[in-house]
């Protein structure tokens, strides 16, 4: 079984984000690494794969700057190789951009399945999944909590408002997968040796066919039109437990009429 | 503005609270408001026509199939048929994102995202998306031609009636979706449940990394249960598989904003963050005095869930 995973190179979520002051974009000159939501992706994967017993993992990953940190660190956890669409003309991508260097690169890859995180933890819009599948021409599942691969079709739980849906779908497929679908693994000092020497693949947007005016910041069809600081909330007390700081919880739900 | 379309979403003939805040926000902003809907549209035709839809497109039943493909080939067919709005605006929610995401495939337009207030400026709409966990707000106007796509939180504005008359039902067919429609629902579960839904409920009760392991998660439903409330998770705890996905607050899940939020054991990430600062009031109990959350709490308490929440149960448990 092909399995392509998509992988998001972010600048680190403990660090305190930055908007580029001419573009109004998210800063993203900085070293990148793997976006926690996609090492779900990336260990389901694995385990369809090994599963099946045949058949490669390959990530598909897109940034300006040819960033491979993060990929290495999702190609030591046992990935086979790795598509980086490099570009200068990327700066600035929104969604639907990024869907059609991602659908390009994906198409190239000839997958049974596509992963992806629901959404990243940077630019969290939650659509790429599913754009890339419209683009693709392929069924989808998005929100999956659990998955399983039998004969050409995936069988998908598929979260939804009070409970799940269990979702059967032909391959090839875009499915997204939730946090929790399964635990990734950690890369062991021979994953981490390994993936120096795995087949990383660095390609332009020219190779997959496309113009700078599909993709960036101009091919966007948006404009940001203001940047302001939230209003603050006010800390309000603090105060530090005794034994009995109970009593002013209490206290305070009583004055709100919970209790 | 012209005319919106409301992606309205429901369960028999009940419409999500989602959609009908939407429909509310969408008449302050157009002449014209109309829901689509992946269902029969007479179920529904007199609620979203009290929220001030005029007309409802409905697909009708779209029987195993799942609402992305069909919803957005239906309403790109219509668009192509030269009945279009000037936006739509879709829900952040399962269904919500999958059709957006279809529609901006389609019509070859970006999905304003997040989106937690919408405006009209000099014609057009302006969809205001928080980033950072809230600390920065950023709008962004729809500035390409065509149809505007926007996907909105859910709790953004309040849902209220406007006293209309139900909806004319409108067909609205789905095209052949090739390949792109097969995905097909087997089977239905609902998790059970008791108390207050999370997004819906007074009081939030929520866990973190700080309760330790996953067996302690008990005292927060416990908490909750007391309260009259729902239990609620940081994004750490969901992510090591101690509670399900669907207790998430935060950036990814639930937004929620209730009278009372009690966080506990939650040193407050941004990603947190943004999902619960919109509560009226806020409690936090961490060990950490410098943990992000205190930043924000009506009261904080520098302590041990182990020892805090036990005794606050106790406490209640002796008062009913």
């Amino acid at each position: 079984m092909d399995i392509v995973v998509c992988v998001k190179q972010i600048p680190d979520p403990a660090d305190p984000g930055e908007l580029d002051s001419e573009t109004n974009t998210l800063k993203r000159d900085m070293k990148l690494i793997m976006d926690e939501s996609d090492s779900y992706g990336v260990e389901m994967a694995l385990q369809l794969r090994d599963a099946a017993g045949e058949g490669e993992v390959t990530l598909v990953s897109m940034a300006p700057n040819e960033e491979v940190n993060g990929l290495r660190s999702a190609l030591a956890m046992g990935a086979d190789k790795a598509i980086l669409v490099s570009d200068e003309a990327l700066a600035g991508t929104d969604a639907l951009g990024t869907a059609r260097v991602l659908a390009a690169a994906i198409a190239r890859a000839q997958a049974d399945l596509i992963l992806a995180a629901t959404e990243s933890s940077d630019g969290y819009t939650g659509t790429v999944p599913e754009q890339v599948a419209e683009l693709l021409g392929l069924p989808s599942v998005t929100f999956a909590k659990e998955i399983q691969a039998e004969g050409g079709e995936v069988l998908v739980k598929r979260q939804t408002e009070d409970g799940y849906d269990q979702v059967r779908c032909p391959l090839p497929a875009v499915v997204s997968v939730t946090a929790g679908v399964v635990e990734p693994r950690y890369p062991s000092f021979k994953g981490i040796m390994a993936a120096k020497s795995k087949p990383m693949d660095q390609v332009g947007i020219g190779d997959l066919g496309l113009s700078p005016d599909q993709v960036g910041w101009a091919g966007g069809g948006q404009e940001i039109t203001d940047v302001s600081p939230a209003p603050e909330r006010e800390a309000g007390e603090l105060i530090t437990d005794e034994g009995d700081a109970h009593e002013s919880i209490i206290a305070l739900l009583e004055e709100l009429r919970i209790v | 503005m012209g005319t919106i379309w409301v992606f309205a979403e429901a369960s028999g003939d009940k419409v999500a609270t989602i959609s009908l805040e939407l429909l509310t926000r969408a008449r302050e902003l157009a002449d014209t408001v109309e829901a689509v809907v992946g269902t029969d549209g007479e179920p529904v035709a007199a609620e979203l026509g009290a929220h001030g839809a005029t007309t409802v497109h409905a697909t009708g039943d779209l029987g195993d199939g799942l609402a992305g493909p069909a919803v957005a080939s239906a309403i790109a067919a219509a668009i192509e048929g030269g009945n279009a709005p000037d936006a739509v605006l879709f829900g952040t929610t399962y269904d919500g994102r999958d059709v957006a995401g279809r529609l901006s495939v389609k019509l070859g337009a970006p999905v304003i995202t997040n989106v937690v207030e919408l405006e009209q400026a000099n014609g057009s709409l302006v969809g205001t998306e928080p980033v950072f966990g809230g600390t920065v707000n950023v709008s962004t106007r729809f500035n390409g031609s065509g149809v505007g796509l926007f996907l909105v939180r859910p709790k953004s504005f309040a849902a209220e009636e406007s006293g209309g008359g139900p909806a004319v039902v409108s067909a609205l067919p789905v095209p052949d979706l090739g390949a792109a429609g097969a995905a097909r629902v087997v089977d239905r579960f609902a998790e059970e449940s008791s108390g207050p839904k999370l997004d819906e409920a007074g009081v939030v009760v929520s866990g973190g990394r700080g309760l330790g392991e996953a067996e302690k998660y008990s005292m927060i439903e416990d908490l909750a249960k007391l309260l009259g409330g729902a239990a609620g998770a940081s994004r750490a705890i969901v992510d090591a598989g101690w509670v399900p996905y669907s207790h998430q607050v935060g950036q990814t899940g639930k937004v929620v904003k209730p009278d009372v939020y009690v966080a506990c054991g939650i040193s407050g990430a941004t990603q947190h963050m943004v999902g619960m600062k919109g509560s009226k009031n806020i409690i936090a109990i961490n060990k950490d005095a410098e943990a992000p959350i205190f930043g924000i709490a009506d009261l904080g308490v520098v302590g041990d869930v182990h020892k805090v929440i036990p005794k606050l149960i106790e406490a209640l448990q002796a008062r009913s």
